[in-house]
C-alpha cells in the first residue's frame, strides 16, 4: 500500500512537473469542440441534437493523447525496470499508472466538458447526464488506455498502433455514454445506460491492470 | 543471505547468450562478471534481478526463488527523471524502504546538489545520484551494470566505501564491468565468448 501511494505521489508529481502534456490534452479537446460549430453552423438545434457526441468523441481523443508517453518514458529512460523492481505487482504498477492518467487528464476533462457543453447549446436537464456517463467513461478510458500503452511498449511505430488498439475498445462506452445524455434530452429513462457504462467500468477495473501488468513484464524481457 | 545461481540458461532472440550458467555467492560476498562484449553479462544481471525471464535454470537468493524487491538493479540507464530534483529522484524507493533519502546523497557526496534538478547534472552526477539509490534501497542484494562508468576517482573510492559497508552488513554483490572496481577479494565470473 505504501509502494502504491508512493508510485502514486511519484507520477502526480512528475505530472505536474510536466504540466504541459495535460494540457495540451485539454487544450485539443476544447479547440477540437470549437470546430464542430465552425463547420457545421451555429443553428443551436442542430448543435444541441449533437453535443453529447462532440463532447463524447472529443474527450475520448483528447484522452488517447497522453498515452503514449505514459509507459513511454520510463521505457526509455530505464525507470520502468526499477518500478518493477520495487516489489510491487506489475499489474499495481499498471493501476497507478491508470488512476494518474485519470486523475491528471480524465478529471480535468470531466470539468471542461461542463463548459464545452454549455457552449454547444446542451440543454440543462441532459448535463448531469452527460457529466455523471463521462465520470465512468473516462474512468474506462484510462483504464483501456494503460492497457493498450503497455502492450504496444517497445513496438516500433507504438504510437500509430495505439489508438487503433484503444479506440475499437471504447465504442460501447461511446455508444452508452452519449446515448445517456440524449436520453435525458428526450426526457427517457437514463439510468440503464449508466448502469451499463458501470459495468462496462467494473469488468476492466480489475482486467485492465491484469493484462497491462502481463504486457509490461514481457515488455522489459 | 546467500545467491546459488543453478544452471541458468537464456535466449535474447534465437541465441542462447548464457549457457547453463551456475555459482553461489555467500552473504558479504562479491562477485565480478567478466568477459567480451555480448558475452551475456547485461543479460545474466538482468535474469538475476527477474526482468527477464529465464529459458532454464533457477535462482535463488536467500532461499527463495521469489525476491522481488530485495535486490536493487542499476543498468547502463540511470533512470533518473530530468524533470524531478536529485532528492525528489529518489523520494520513491525511500518512501517504500524507509530509508532516509539524505543519507544516499551524502554518501556521494550530492549533498549540495539535493534540490537542483536532475536536469542540471552532468553524466558523471547523474550516475552517482543512480549509485546513490542503491543506498537508500536497502536491499541486500545488488546487482550493478558497469556501475562506475563516467564516475570520477574520488566518487569510485566513495562507492568502494559504500560497497564494504553493504557487504559488511552480510549484503551480496554481483558487478559486470571492464573498469576496475573496489571490491576486494572478489571472486570473478567469465563468461564465454561471444559468438560470431
Amino acid at each position: 500500500m505504501t509502494a502504491f501511494a508512493a508510485l502514486l505521489g511519484r507520477e502526480l508529481r512528475l505530472a505536474l512537473r510536466h504540466g504541459g502534456d495535460s494540457f495540451g490534452a485539454l487544450l485539443f479537446f476544447f479547440v477540437a469542440g470549437a470546430l464542430f460549430p465552425l463547420a457545421i453552423g451555429p443553428a443551436p438545434a442542430t448543435l444541441a441534437r449533437i453535443a453529447p457526441g462532440i463532447v463524447w468523441v472529443c474527450a475520448l481523443l483528447a484522452a488517447l493523447l497522453p498515452l503514449d508517453r505514459l509507459f513511454g518514458a520510463d521505457y526509455d529512460d530505464g525507470s520502468l525496470d526499477q518500478l518493477l523492481l520495487s516489489g510491487l505487482p506489475a499489474s499495481l504498477v499498471a493501476l497507478a499508472k491508470a488512476v494518474s492518467h485519470w486523475l491528471v487528464t480524465g478529471v480535468p476533462l470531466l470539468l471542461a466538458a461542463f463548459p464545452l457543453a454549455v457552449m454547444l447549446q446542451l440543454p440543462a436537464p441532459a448535463l448531469p447526464a452527460l457529466l455523471g456517463g463521462l465520470l465512468m467513461g473516462t474512468a474506462v478510458l484510462s483504464l483501456l488506455g494503460t492497457a493498450c500503452a503497455a502492450i504496444v511498449l517497445g513496438a516500433r511505430r507504438g504510437g500509430v498502433l495505439l489508438p487503433v488498439l484503444v479506440l475499437p475498445l471504447t465504442t460501447p462506452v461511446l455508444i452508452f455514454g452519449a446515448a445517456a445524455a440524449d436520453a435525458a434530452s428526450a426526457g427517457l429513462p437514463v439510468r440503464p445506460h449508466l448502469l451499463l457504462l458501470g459495468a462496462y467500468l467494473a469488468a476492466c477495473l480489475p482486467l485492465c491492470p491484469v493484462a497491462a501488468g502481463a504486457a509490461l513484464r514481457e515488455a522489459v524481457d | 543471505m546467500r545467491l546459488t545461481v543453478s544452471s541458468v540458461s537464456a535466449f535474447r532472440g534465437d541465441r542462447l547468450v548464457l549457457d547453463r550458467v551456475s555459482f553461489s555467492v555467500p552473504a558479504g560476498g562479491a562477485l565480478l562478471l567478466l568477459g567480451p562484449n555480448g558475452a551475456g553479462k547485461s543479460t545474466l544481471l538482468r535474469a538475476l534481478a527477474g526482468l527477464k525471464r529465464l529459458d532454464a535454470g533457477e535462482v535463488r537468493f536467500d532461499g527463495a526463488a521469489e525476491f522481488a524487491g530485495r535486490a536493487a538493479y542499476l543498468g547502463h540507464q540511470d533512470a533518473i527523471k530530468p524533470g524531478l530534483t536529485a532528492a525528489e529522484n529518489l523520494a520513491f524507493i525511500a518512501r517504500i524502504s524507509g530509508r532516509p533519502a539524505e543519507a544516499g546523497l551524502l554518501a556521494l557526496d550530492l549533498g549540495k546538489l539535493a534540490d537542483l534538478p536532475a536536469r542540471m547534472l552532468s553524466a558523471g552526477q547523474k550516475r552517482r545520484l543512480a549509485l546513490a539509490r542503491l543506498v537508500v534501497s536497502g536491499a541486500p542484494l545488488w546487482l550493478l551494470d558497469e556501475p562506475t562508468l563516467g564516475v570520477d576517482a574520488a566518487s569510485v573510492r566513495a562507492f568502494g566505501q559504500i560497497l564494504a559497508a553493504h557487504r559488511a552488513e552480510g549484503g551480496v554483490v554481483v558487478a559486470a564491468t571492464h573498469l576496475p572496481l573496489p571490491l576486494p577479494d572478489a571472486a570473478e565470473l567469465r563468461l564465454g565468448e561471444a559468438a560470431p
